[in-house]
Formats: C-alpha cells, structure tokens, sequence
C-alpha cells in the first residue's frame, strides 16, 4: 500500500514521522489521524460536458484523552507548526473538558481506545486510472445521449454523471498503534426528467444507490451500461400513468428502495449514540431503548440484519474504524430479535453495552461518532415471483424520491420513483407518484416474504447526514425485495 | 497558519504567484473558504467531543478560451506545501481541459469589482463558554453545541480581481430535555456575546419546559388550525428553495413551484419571499466573480417575481446571472411580515396547534408542492389562547399552496433572524429572517 503519509511536507521528515513524533507522550491517550481523500466527478448533462471537477482534502486530526478529558485540534496545516498548534489545541481542550466528563453509567470517563496496528485496503479489478479522462467522459456521453428518446419534447432534463474517490487514512497513537486503510469508492449515476403540463416524473439510476468499493467494475454490478434505456422508457410511462391508489395493502420494496427502508428505521434507530442521547438535539433520539437488546421483536422471523464491514466490494467496506477497532461481521438481529446495538468504543464504554467497530468521521476535520457502515438485510429463500405470487392487491415500488421520518425514527413516510400494481398475483398497472407510511415498531413486524440471493443487491448511501458539528459519510447497505403487509400506501397530489 | 489576520494576504499572495505561472490566454479563477472554529459538543449537562479546526480549502477553475476544468485543494497557508500541491492541481487540471470539449456555458466575470468585509466580534473564550453554557441551565438535561470563531470566503482571480468576507461569530444550538422527546430547542448566535440577552433565551426554555411537563396528548390524524413558529416555517422554506427559486429547476419544470408555472397558481397576497443579501451575513460575491445584488425579490403578492440565476444558467437559457451560487438555492432568505401580532398568537390561534418546530421534511408530491415532516420539540394544544399540554409528534402532509395560500390566515407582525447553525464541510454563512405564520387548517396524517 502507498499512501500519503509517507510523504514529505514542511520539513525533511516523513509526515507519518513527524506525525509519530507531536504526540504527546505525558497523556493517557494521544492519536494522530491523516486522511488525504482525492476525488474527480465527471458529469454530461443535457448533451454538454459539464466541467471535471477533481478535488484533493487533506489534512490531521489529533485526539487526546487524558485525566476524564478529551479534546481534539484539527488542521489543514501540515507544516511543523501546524501540528503543533492542534495538538496544543487538543491538549487545552482536553485540560478544560476534564471536569465536564462524559456521562454514563460508570463509565469513569479515561478512555477506552486501544493501541492497533493493521491495514487495509479495498479491492479493485478494473482500476479507474487505467481508463483515459476522455473515454470515462466519451462514456458518459454516449449513456446520456440515450436519455434523448430521439428528441421526445417531454424529456426536460437528463444527466450522467460518474465520482470517483481514493480515500487515504492512517491513524498513529503514542501507544505504538498505526492502522493504515486505503479506500477506493465509485458513484455513478443516471438521471432524466419528462414533463407533460403540470406534470413532471423523473428516474434516476437507483437514486445514486448503485455504489460501491473498488474500480469501474462497479458499474457492471447493477448494469450501468444497459439502464438509460429502460430509465427513459419508464420515465416516458410515468407521464401517462395513474396516481398509486390510496388503500391499506401489500407492499414489496425493490433492494434500491430498501436501502433507504433499512437506513432510516432499523439503522438509525439502534445506533448507540442516539440511545445515550447525544443526538437529541440535532438527527435526533430513538424508539429503541437499551433493555430492549437481547428480546425485542423488531421484526418478523424473516428478517435478518448483519453489520458487515467485511463485504468485499460494499461501499463502506474498511478493516478499522476511525477509532482503531477492529471491523467484524457482527448480527443486529436475528430472526426479528434485537441482539446488539451499533455502537463504538467510547459508546461501548458508556453503556456497558456490547456493540460494533463503527466509530466514523467523514473525514479529518471531525471527530469519530456511532455511524452505519454495511448494514445489511440478509437474503431470504424466496424468489422475487413467489413474493409477487402471494399477492392479492399491492404495490411493487422502486428507486427511492422521498424519505422522512420523526425523530424517534418511528413514524415514517417514504416515496418511491417507479411503481407497479400487483394483481391476482402478477404485475399490471404503472403508478405514478408512490408513497406509503408506517411506523418502524410495527412495520418490521410485517415482513412477510424475503427474496432469495437471486434478488440481492449490495448497494449505498452517500449522503448520511448526522453529528454536531454537521458530518456527512458513506455508507452500505445490502437487501433483496422484501415484501411487507398491510401498508398504508397512496400516491401524489391532494 | 501563520495567524487569522493573514489569510486575506496569503490568499492574494498564492493567487498571484498562481497567475505567474499561467499559460497566454489561460485564465485561473480561485474561491477560498475557511474558519478557525471551536466546536463543543454537550450532553446530559457533560461534554461529549470538544475540539478545535482550522481548515483552508482552495476551489480554482482553470479556463482557456471555452474550455476548462474545476479543482479544489486543502491549504496549509505554507508556500512551501502548498505551491506544490496547487501546482499539481493545475498541471491535473490543464490535462483534463485538453481532453474536454468547449463548454457553451462558461461564464466568469471580466469585469468585476473588488470588494472587503470584515467584521469582528466579541465573545467569551471556548474555555469560557463552556464553563458558563453548564451554570447557566441548573443541571437541566442540555444537549446541543458551541461553535465560534473566524469565517472567511475569499475570492481571486488572474485577472485581478479580489473579494474579501470576513466574520467572527459565534452559535449556539441546544435543547433542553424533560424526558423522551419532550424538549425545547432555542439557538443564541451572532458577533457579540450578551450573558444578559442569553440568559433571556435560557430563561425562555425553561418556561417552555415547565409546560413541557404537562401530560402530552395524542392528537388523531386530521385538519387542525395551526400557528407555526419562525423556526417551523424555515423548514417549509428549506424545502420552497430545493428548486423553488432556481432557472434551472423551473426551465427543466422540476421546481415544486410547477403550478405557478403551469396553473397559474399563487400563494397568498401577502406572501413576499426575497434573497435579501444586505440584510444576511452572507458574501456579496460567489464563485465566478460575479457580486449578489442586495435584493432579488422571488415571490411578492403571493406570485413568482423573478429567480436566481447562477452564472452556467444564464449562459444556457440566456438571461442575465444575478450572483447566485451554482446550486441557485437562497442563501439569506427573507420573508416579509404581516400584520398578526407577535405577541398575540396563541390569543389569535384561540384553539388549534403552536408547532414551534418541524422536522425532516421532504416531497410526497414534488409537482404539487405537497410536503411532509414532523413536528418535533415545543408542539402544544392550545385552547382558548392558553397552552394546554404539549403533543406527541405529529406528521403533516400538505401543500405551500395552502399553508402560505387559501389556508393562510396571517402572518406575525415581526421577523426572526434564524443565523443557520450547519457546519456540514464548514460553518455556513446562511441565515434567515421569518415570521410565524396562522394557518386555518394544516393536514396531519400520522
């Protein structure tokens, strides 16, 4: 692995040297974590290149534990006195902090961070660079233009668009630990707008879900190449199709919808740090309390949820959290029972609660907090058919548009791109506009069917929005089609 | 860094060393963002992560004649690290450039004005905060965070142009807790720090706590008439500007203003929304050069004035830019007050709902305008104009076109100024300034 710290910056030294060498040896817990992310995004629009962006953020974030203290600096600075001025920084904060110690039940507040050494890198078959700048966008070109349904007026706006990033860390504590990752990360994305009067429909190429670790064989995976004909047909079907009825019925969720199904009321709810509190006043609280673990019904017997880190090729794959934890495959619930929280070090220390390795920060600049990584649903033994089979009158809906829900991470509503009645067992009607509501405590409960490993798509988010301050991060999910029964669902207008 | 007072100088200075090393005929435009900021995270009256973060970041556009590549660059402001790093950037970007094709709408300014502002402020050190944030609240559950210190947001080109926006603020964003989600939020911010005008905002939340402990009440889905507070209405603005007041989203017709565009539908007469930059606390200036004109008026009379136009969507539907970002979002967005006393809403609601906040909305129907979210924090059941019991939260699934149209009563008679606590990437310029809005009947689904 190369990777930047081995670097020279402001002096003769190596970085991770001079790095190694700023930490404070009079403290109980001193670490240093690099991050050095470089990213392009390539975009064509409307049949115009839109200009390249590339992008290179680097910068250190120093932590310092010590006396029930904890205080980081952080700086874009990587001369001599810059680092010296965060971890001066970090120190000060860790000295004023020491008597506003962190809460929980018995925690003693002295830090629980452990000294690691490892690596890890992401899998790549097809790497990006080996592929011209102009045939990524000579590629993109020729998708977008496929969007023009050969001039239909109705097309309004159409876009491809591909981003890449090499994300670089290495975390150095003055315990000896260095743990070095290299991740490799591509979004692609397909997306065309029609209009006819006051109505506008839009499909998109899994509402950017269809990520993932590695190089341009990520494209392959959910079929790139062949979507913007279908996503330009579907669109065009969309215009001249009814509003989703409102009725209380099944429903199946395609795995680009229930990635989203599986972010906002399972993977949220149960993160360790909203259950302790620190989210109250910002992503918010959870229904899920601590003595649930271990007996809670959260869903039906179908439903099998893992934390994942291990998934080759997922797009928040790593071996190492931002804390030096080691990443395992650990289950969040087994048979619709509730096993353990998400949770890092530090919250494992508050609560006295076993948890995971997902203490993340979206990059240098912000410290670690309970984050999803891969968080999974496990693929069932039916086939997509039989699912469709089973149903009386329902819904098939795609590709998420819309997703809110309360603060608790109960009751939620949820909209869909693409959906299609289900009849007497088969597929019939486009719909346009389709929505459905829930409550997580009960919607889980009403898993009736699980797609088998036929229908499982290893997908995710980009955009995950938490913490104060403000972090946005990456992060995985993976699910076949899930069948729910008697969902609210209805369409658009009022 | 070599100190806050330098970065204006050093964004010049590597600007101007940049431009030395240009080809004939290229032309490079810079856009720097940074802050010196402390944050401090509290909960349960402790603090969970406090810390420190200085960061410089450098986007740049590098143009020859129509073609041109975008980059961006962390900065140590150290020649000596960062020459290297801006001139691989531009050595990158020069190879892209070659490899795309004219872009038909590139648009930067040529001639643009120079321009400084910067102001300071007076607050109490972190440390100090800190310390007076947890004596302030007499071991009530607080959560929440401190953030302060310097923003700036300069802009340089080859050509020789330089804006300068600097502040020193502070904001803080917090909520105090009963039990469950039962909660008050309130937010203190801007340049200088008053303990008395503080301890009035604490004071304030603690009032509302005590109602708070009433015995909350479950509310069945239906219509109810509802005050929103300033805070709740900067939700539904957030969501009116995804593509509400941007060109580009109502040439493409995805704005979910769509019906004033197709149905001439409208929003009450009083509704007047502007982006009021010489009333916010944003720059003047964006990216391509181009200056933000003090006021764009977006809708008054309940109807679509004008939109922002960002530099790309004025070369593509040929109009004339008025300064906005490329997202063409408002980023000092006002609404203009009505007539409802401030001091009178629960007296004008009578019976009905006081939604002090919303939360995590989105579209159910983009075209239409319909909009869910939550209520969340000081939600009451009001009757008789005296508060009853707070509300578990409630879902609202409804349209702009009758919250600020055929459903609207009134608006309050004065405006808050909402300073936006986001520091996603960095801490943001953007504010607000809203008033509360009576609603005869709001849709509630949940």
């Amino acid at each position: 692995m190369t990777t930047n710290p081995t670097t020279t910056t402001g002096s003769g030294n190596s970085l991770e040297n001079r790095l190694t060498a700023v930490l404070p040896g009079d403290v109980d817990f001193a670490s240093a974590r690099h991050v050095a992310e470089r990213g392009t995004h390539l975009s064509v629009r409307e049949g115009v290149v839109q200009p390249s962006m590339t992008g290179h953020d680097e910068g250190v974030m120093f932590t310092i534990w010590h006396r029930g203290g904890l205080g980081y600096g952080a700086t874009s600075d990587l001369s001599d006195a810059g680092l010296a001025s965060a971890v001066a920084a970090a120190r000060r904060w860790a000295i004023d902090t020491a008597g506003h110690a962190l809460n929980g039940d018995g925690f003693s507040g002295d830090c629980p961070l452990e000294h690691t050494v490892g690596e890890f890198e992401s899998e790549v078959v097809k790497p990006v660079k080996d592929v011209a700048f102009a045939d990524h966008v000579d590629m993109l070109a020729g998708h977008e233009s496929k969007l023009g349904a050969n001039g239909d007026k109705r097309i309004v706006d159409r876009e491809a668009s591909l981003t890449f990033y090499d994300v670089e860390s290495l975390l150095v504590t003055n315990g000896g630990g260095r743990v070095e990752q290299l991740i490799h990360q591509v979004f692609p994305d397909i997306r065309v707008s029609a209009n006819d009067g006051g109505n506008t429909q839009s499909r998109s190429y899994g509402a950017g879900v269809f990520c993932g670790q590695g190089g341009l064989e990520v494209l392959d995976r959910h079929g790139f190449a062949d979507a913007a004909p279908v996503l330009v047909e579907q669109v065009l079907e969309l215009l001249g199709a009814p509003n989703c009825p409102s009725d209380n019925m099944d429903l199946i969720l395609a795995p680009d919808q229930m990635a989203l199904q599986i972010h906002e009321s399972i993977g949220h709810p149960i993160e360790l740090d909203r259950i302790l509190g620190d989210e109250r006043n910002y992503a918010g609280t959870s229904f899920v309390t601590a003595d649930m673990f271990g007996n809670y019904q959260y869903g039906s017997e179908l439903l099998n949820v893992t934390f994942d880190p291990t998934v080759t090729g997922q797009v928040a794959a790593y071996g190492f959290d931002d804390d030096g934890t080691p990443a395992k495959r650990t289950s969040l619930i087994a048979h619709g029972i509730l096993q353990r929280p998400m949770g890092g070090a530090v919250s494992q220390a508050r609560s006295a609660m076993a948890g995971v390795a997902n203490s993340r920060a979206c990059s240098w600049n912000r410290p670690p907090i309970d984050r999803m990584a891969n968080l999974n649903v496990e693929p069932g033994d039916s086939t997509l058919e039989q699912l469709i089979e089973g149903i009386e009158r329902g819904v098939l809906m795609e590709t998420n548009v819309s997703w809110s829900i309360d603060d608790s991470r109960n009751k939620f509503q949820f909209g869909c791109e693409y959906g299609r009645l289900i009849e007497d067992g088969e597929l019939t009607t486009v719909v346009r506009n389709p929505n459905y509501r829930g409550i997580s405590a009960t919607f889980w409960r009403n898993l009736s069917g699980v797609a088998d490993q036929n229908s499982f798509s290893v997908m995710g988010v980009g955009n995950c929005g938490k913490g104060e301050p403000n972090q946005q991060v990456r992060v995985g999910h993976a699910s076949p089609h899930c069948r729910f029964s008697d969902v609210a669902v209805f369409g658009g207008a009022l | 860094m070599s100190g806050a007072g330098s970065v204006q100088s050093y964004l010049d200075e590597i600007v101007t060393w940049a431009t030395s090393g240009l080809s004939s005929g290229e032309v490079l435009l810079a856009h720097l963002s940074g802050e010196d900021s402390d944050f401090v995270r509290f909960n349960g009256m402790s603090v969970r992560q406090a810390g420190a973060v200085t960061q410089r970041d450098l986007s740049i556009d590098l143009i020859d004649g129509a073609r041109h590549a975008q980059g961006a660059v962390s900065l140590a402001q150290d020649p000596s690290i960062d020459r290297p790093r801006l001139s691989a950037l531009i050595d990158d970007l020069r190879e892209q450039r070659a490899a795309a094709p004219e872009d038909p709408y590139l648009l930067y300014a040529t001639e643009g004005t120079n321009s400084e502002t910067s102001s300071s402020g007076s607050m109490p050190s972190p440390g100090e905060a800190t310390n007076l944030i947890i004596d302030s609240v007499g071991g009530r559950d607080l959560v929440g965070v401190y953030a302060a210190g310097d923003t700036y947001t300069g802009f340089a080109n080859s050509l020789g142009q330089r804006n300068w926006f600097q502040s020193s603020t502070f904001n803080f964003d917090w909520s105090l807790h009963l039990r469950a989600d039962k909660a008050t939020k309130n937010l203190y911010a801007g340049t200088e720090w008053s303990n008395d005008d503080y301890q009035s905002k604490i004071d304030w939340s603690l009032q509302q706590l005590a109602v708070l402990d009433r015995e909350p009440i479950d509310l069945v889905p239906g219509g109810y008439r509802t005050f929103l507070a300033p805070a709740a209405i900067q939700e539904i603005i957030d969501m009116l500007s995804w593509g509400g007041f941007g060109l580009k989203s109502h040439r493409t017709l995805q704005t979910p203003l769509l019906r004033m565009i197709t149905d001439n539908a409208t929003f009450d007469p009083t509704i007047r929304i502007t982006e009021d930059i010489a009333g916010g606390v944003s720059p003047d200036f964006q990216t391509e050069g181009f200056r933000r004109p003090g006021e764009v008026v977006l809708i008054d009379g309940g109807r679509l004035v004008d939109t922002l136009v960002s530099p790309r969507s004025a070369r593509e539907y040929d109009v004339p830019t008025n300064g906005a970002a490329n997202h063409e979002s408002p980023v000092s967005v006002a609404m203009a007050p009505g007539s409802l006393p401030a001091d009178g809403v629960l007296t004008a609601l009578d019976t009905g709902l006081y939604v002090g906040n919303l939360w995590y909305l989105n579209f159910s129907d983009r075209g239409a305008c319909r909009t869910t979210g939550m209520t969340r924090f000081s939600t009451f059941w009001v009757d008789g104009g005296e508060i009853v019991a707070p509300v578990n939260v409630l879902r609202f699934d409804d349209t702009a076109f009758h919250l600020f149209g055929d459903q609207l009563e009134g608006l309050t008679d004065q405006a808050d100024t909402i300073l936006d606590p986001s520091t996603y990437g960095g801490r943001t310029t953007d504010s607000y300034r809203l008033p509360g809005a009576l609603v005869r009947e709001m849709s509630f689904t949940l």
